[in-house]
């Protein structure tokens, strides 16, 4: 690659603390510090830190931003209250994803969304082309983000906080001190347990780091790497843009109707999402878990009775489910609980079953 | 790397360690190995029987990101596979040069063993990069 790989706001304090740096998205990010079994525990059953600054933010503002988000995304943007958060999708015309987001409401007229490290530039140029007419700003470089998560992150981030974050429901946001520190804290996360996500100035993401570390030590703190990031997010069965869902796969086989909202209007991808869901899905993107002892991987094809049926897009030890899991992409009729299904791996077939997901059961807070 | 490297085994490029137990050889991935490698979560090992040959894979490790391929120090046939491995791939992490041993061979060919590093020159072959 010629473009050099580009540093977060705490890529000194990730290589003083011993992390592993690993090229990801174009960024140069820490896949772990002291080992990804140990760090996925520490959030399972404390608090974890994670350096999320490589995601891209953009603002977009004016009389025209509602209805520009409108176009752009498949979730109904006009149901959206200010201080609220949603999980949304941008769509290419043939309904297959561009990638996958959230959108905050800091205002009647004034969004942020939030996208994929990989997908910053990709994604500028398309909502700019297609969400003409809104003010849009990329605050990506200027933005720094903190994820806060586990059973101790409420305590850890209230601690610290100008205000109770206590009464701050799941996918609810406010503006306020952390540490000292401007930031939003968002009641979000990638995990499956309760936390925070934190969006500070990128000056000062690295003091808002030290002070979490610090104050977080009474509460088993550690920093965690993309590593159990993914085996976390796994467990949930949350879809990984690269991995499980691209411009190859559309937003219904991906799971993903709940946020595809046809109702509300005219959206980009509307028209051929709405014929796949009368027609019905070919396949569908589900849990599989090894039922033989062997790894599932990105990539693998996934058998019943020897016929190719469909492909691993997500696959690793599951350390909280001590078992071997997986994400796949399965023709419909084998896609429901319980169809015994095999795994190709190195030539050999290996058993697996699908089951329910998530994998994990979710530890996140309820709306508020 | 501050563990130390038992000076009276042999090594491959690829970080197997060998020991000669009488007539047998027995074999593991060393500790950089599996530093390198991270948590290691599955371990696939021939069955007792197979033929093995110097060089070429014998099995797969595979920690959370990644699979690797096993290198056979040495021809031969197993004689024991470590089952262990199969419910606590962790070992190999925990005790890479001791309960967490992988294969123990037959040797087909004696002269294969004079051809692996040394305990000194694998610690060489570790300071200029290992690879």
């Amino acid at each position: 690659m010629d473009t050099p790989l580009k540093r977060t706001p705490l890529y000194q304090a990730h290589v003083k603390a011993g992390a592993r740096m690993v090229p990801f998205g174009g960024w140069e990010m820490p896949v772990q510090y002291t080992g990804i079994v140990e760090e996925h525990r520490t959030v399972r059953s404390a608090v974890g830190l994670f350096d999320v600054s490589h995601m891209g933010e953009f603002e977009v503002e004016g009389p025209k931003a509602l209805a520009a988000l409108q176009r752009l995304t498949t979730n109904d943007v006009a149901a959206l209250q200010p201080g609220h958060v949603q999980y949304s999708v941008l769509c290419y015309p043939n309904g297959t994803i561009v990638d996958d987001l959230t959108v905050y409401r800091l205002a009647a007229d004034r969004f942020m969304i939030t996208v994929n490290a990989g997908n910053i530039d990709k994604d500028w140029a398309w909502v700019t082309e297609h969400g003409g007419g809104a003010r849009w700003r990329n605050a990506s470089a200027s933005t720094g983000l903190v994820a806060v998560q586990g059973p101790k992150a409420e305590a850890l981030v209230g601690g610290l906080a100008d205000q109770d974050v206590t009464k701050l429901g799941y996918y609810r946001f406010a503006r306020g001190a952390v540490a000292g520190v401007a930031t939003l804290i968002s009641r979000t996360g990638y995990t499956g347990e309760d936390g925070f996500e934190l969006y500070a100035p990128a000056g000062e993401t690295e003091r808002l780091w030290a002070a979490l570390l610090d104050a977080g030590r009474a509460h088993g703190v550690a920093p965690i790497g993309l590593g159990a990031r993914d085996t976390l997010r796994l467990e949930m069965k949350y879809a990984l843009y690269g991995n499980d869902i691209d411009e190859t796969t559309n937003a219904l086989e991906a799971g993903l109707g709940w946020v595809v909202k046809p109702a509300k209007g005219e959206f980009i991808g509307r028209d051929a999402l709405e014929k796949i869901r009368a027609e019905g899905l070919k396949r569908k993107l589900v849990g599989i878990e090894m039922v033989d002892r062997a790894v599932a991987r990105h990539g693998y094809p996934v058998l019943k009775d020897g016929r190719r049926v469909g492909i691993v897009t997500s696959g690793s030890y599951g350390p909280s489910v001590d078992k071997y899991i997986a994400m796949a992409y399965v023709e419909t009729p084998l896609a429901s609980v319980g169809t015994e299904l095999a795994v190709e791996i190195r030539g050999q077939a290996k058993a697996a079953r699908v089951v329910r997901t998530p994998f994990y059961a979710s530890k996140v807070k309820k709306a508020g | 790397m501050m563990t130390s490297i038992p000076k009276d085994f042999k090594y491959t490029r690829e970080h197997e360690w060998a020991k000669q137990e009488g007539d047998r050889v027995r074999v593991g991935i060393t500790a950089y190995a599996q530093e390198q490698l991270g948590d290691v979560v599955f371990v696939e090992l021939p069955k007792v029987g197979a033929k093995v040959s110097a060089s070429k894979a014998f099995g797969v490790v595979e920690s959370v990101k990644a699979v690797s391929d096993l290198f056979a120090p040495v021809s031969g046939e197993i004689v024991e596979a470590n089952a262990e491995l199969t419910q606590k791939p962790e070992t190999v992490n925990a005790d890479p040069y001791g309960k967490g041993w992988m294969i123990l061979i037959k040797p087909s060919n004696k002269a294969e063993w004079d051809q692996l590093l040394t305990a000194q020159q694998y610690e060489a072959f570790l300071k200029q990069g290992g690879h």
